[in-house]
């Protein structure tokens, strides 16, 4: 160790030195991140899919809701994508432009992830931090709910759900974000505890520093990592419970779409010959499934400390 | 006489254990981790702390602040009953008594900035100070402590594990704590740099006139650093002295044998002592055994042992042995 031996005149021209920018654990990440040929890909294609939802009914020379005349009755011979008739991805048998019912089915699954998603975050990581750091017999009586309940079929629950209540966007948000946040919370529960133990978590306890700054300061940045992983892989899983849904015929109501509902109805054209009306939903799905937990592995390689 | 900084009566420390798929009314089992030790500290004077693994040292320092509930008096500078304080007032407290971890890269916050980790202590019991002022005192106290101040920014896997020690160290000394507790503070590192952080640590608290608790398994750490000796075995004191006399002459039969483990540089003498090996694991600390916890492993031990509890006796050298004569030190 070089700086053991310092002399005192030494010490002045070390205050002059220019100071070391230091290399955090999130920049590591975000260089691992970026080596991810695959992951970053990825990321790209979502934004462009994310994109396209968002804009492409404004590019569409026809609204999702529009009704193409010349084409209603017979979509399997005149309906087919093309670049002169506007429909670039073809229409469905009732004569609507599936470019824009895509960009719309495409929009309204990623919602389901994202707010399905957040829901399943916010309650499962608080309630797994709150477990995991309260500890002894709230832990045990927490988490022995959480067996429960998961113990529970949840796609059956929520089919139920969706007879009795009635379907609805909301409906299905609650019950697909309620009753996926068990696995986050055992997550976060697991991680919380591991921490509790940290030495740097005593180090901070034993000089004052109080609860709720502990868990702001060191168990929250700690456990960010894992939830990020977490939560890119669990988007995936509620898109796909959400088509799940939709391809049952229980999912969102028209005039609104999901993908799953798109290839619901693109599958009964398969025997029509009409096969651009699953085709393309199922792109978009299978692209959009493939790109996330392509993501959520580079996330997972970057954040993981024990690769190194 | 004034009072001495540290005053500890009668410590004791019981964990309730219980095990994966007990059921929720068996009772737990109770782990004496610390069963009644008493010591003082004077100000500037360092304590050493000596046992296996498992025998109650981190339970110890844990217990002075208050980290696990404990019983018994812990008196600081012959005043306050640290264990009878609330949370709110023990605050105050814990500024005067700082610890240091055994593993250095564990106690360092990952994704901390030296800097910040650091000033950690500084900012929460000085919120009044500048953010220049913080940064002023953590850049004065890298200085101290052998770390180049500029690295301030850098985290902690960008260093070694002796210089992640002096940071720990560091932020121990940054609030200017009267008390250091070092709980094996050297044990995780290369023998090459454990003389380097000790002699970091005897260095500082020569100029900080610290109190120090240095605790160790091994007590060739201990020997260089300490003034006076503790030697513990299953949550309680075996023996008790200045740091000369326990290794010119110890008296008590586990301390010898520790003694003898310890390798002595002179081949002349390391080939003509006489190794007194410790036979038998360390018993369970869940059912210790009665009379005297060491007695299931004492070379020498007679039925007596097995009936009471040897007091620990004695003065300036004390002894807990049946067989030791308190007086003279000699093994009757
Ligand atoms: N929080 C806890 N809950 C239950 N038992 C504990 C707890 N902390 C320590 N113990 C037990 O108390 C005893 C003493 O532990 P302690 O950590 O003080 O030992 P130590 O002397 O520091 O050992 P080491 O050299 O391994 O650090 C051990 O038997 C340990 O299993
Ligand atoms: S009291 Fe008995 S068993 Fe214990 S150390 Fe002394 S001789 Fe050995
Ligand atoms: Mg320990």
């Amino acid at each position: 160790m070089v700086t053991a031996n310092l002399r005192a005149g030494d010490l002045s021209r070390i205050t002059d030195m220019a100071e070391v920018k230091g290399r955090s654990l999130w920049a590591d990440a975000r260089k691992r991140f970026m080596l991810n040929k695959a992951a970053v890909a990825s990321l790209f294609v979502l934004i462009f899919i994310t994109l396209f939802s968002f804009a492409g009914e404004s590019i569409a020379p026809w609204t999702n809701e529009e009704i193409d005349f010349n084409v209603i009755g017979s979509a399997d011979t005149k309906g087919m994508p093309s670049i002169a008739s506007g429909h670039y991805f073809g229409t469905d048998d009732l004569g609507r432009d599936l470019f824009a019912r895509s960009a719309q089915g495409t929009r309204i699954s990623l919602m389901v992830g994202f707010v399905g998603t957040f829901i399943a975050v916010l309650v499962g990581t608080v309630y797994g931090a709150v477990s995991g750091y309260v500890g002894g017999r709230t832990d045990a009586i927490m988490m022995r709910i959480v067996d429960i309940l998961s113990a529970i079929p949840y796609m059956f629950v929520l089919i139920l759900l969706l007879v009795m209540f009635g379907r609805s966007m909301f409906m299905i948000f609650v019950g697909i974000g309620l009753l996926s946040w068990l696995g986050m919370a055992r997550i976060v529960r697991g991680q919380t505890l591991s921490l509790k133990h940290k030495e740097y978590i005593e180090a901070a306890r034993a000089s004052g520093v109080s609860s709720w700054k502990i868990i702001l300061r060191h168990i929250l940045p700690n456990l960010l990592g894992v939830v990020a992983v977490y939560t890119t892989l669990l988007i995936p899983d509620m898109i796909m419970a959400e088509s799940f849904i939709s391809f049952l015929g229980l999912g969102v109501q028209e005039p609104l779409t999901s993908l799953g509902a798109l290839i619901s109805e693109g599958s009964k054209s398969i025997v029509q010959g009409s096969l651009w009306q699953l085709y393309f939903p199922l792109a978009f799905f299978t692209v959009t499934l493939y790109a996330f937990y392509f993501v959520g592995d580079g996330l997972r390689d970057a954040l993981d400390p024990k690769d190194r | 006489m004034t009072a001495p900084l540290l005053d500890v009566r009668d410590l004791r420390v019981s964990f309730h254990i219980r095990r994966d798929g007990d059921m929720p009314w068996t009772k737990p089992r109770e782990l004496k981790a610390l069963n009644g030790v008493n010591f003082t500290l004077n100000a500037g004077e360092t304590l050493g702390i000596v046992g296996e693994s498992g025998c109650g040292k981190s339970t110890l320092a844990r217990a002075l602040i208050q980290m696990v509930p404990a019983t018994g008096k812990v008196i600081w500078q012959g005043q306050t009953d640290l264990l009878t304080l609330s949370p709110h007032q023990m605050l105050a407290y814990r500024s005067q008594v700082q610890m240091v971890f055994q593993d250095p890269l564990a106690s360092l916050n990952p994704r901390m900035s030296v800097g910040s980790i650091i000033a950690e202590p500084l900012r929460t019991h000085h919120p009044e100070l500048s953010q220049a002022q913080v940064k002023q005192r953590v850049q004065e106290m890298m200085e101290r402590v052998g770390l180049l101040p500029n690295q301030i920014n850098r985290y902690p896997h960008e260093f070694s594990g002796g210089q992640c020690q002096r940071i720990g160290i560091a932020r121990a000394l940054i609030v200017g704590p009267k008390l250091l507790i070092c709980d094996e503070p050297v044990s995780a590192l290369d023998v090459s740099i454990q003389a380097q952080v000790i002699n970091l640590l005897a260095e500082l608290q020569r100029d900080l006139g610290l109190a120090m608790i240095f605790i160790a398994h091994d007590l060739s750490v201990v020997k260089h650093i300490s003034d006076r000796v503790m030697v513990l075995y299953l949550g309680r004191t075996m023996e008790l002295a200045e740091s000369q006399a326990l290794f010119a002459h110890a008296a008590h039969p586990y301390t010898k044998a520790l003694l003898s483990a310890v390798p002595i540089p002179d081949p002349v003498k390391e080939r003509a002592k006489t190794m007194i090996p410790l036979e038998g694991d360390l018993p369970s600390p869940m059912a210790p055994p009665s009379g005297c916890v060491f007695r299931t492993r004492c070379p020498i031990s007679q039925d007596r042992c097995a009936r009471e509890v040897p007091a620990l006796l004695g003065i300036g050298h004390e002894v807990a042995c049946h067989r030791v004569n308190a007086a003279t030190l000699e093994t009757v």
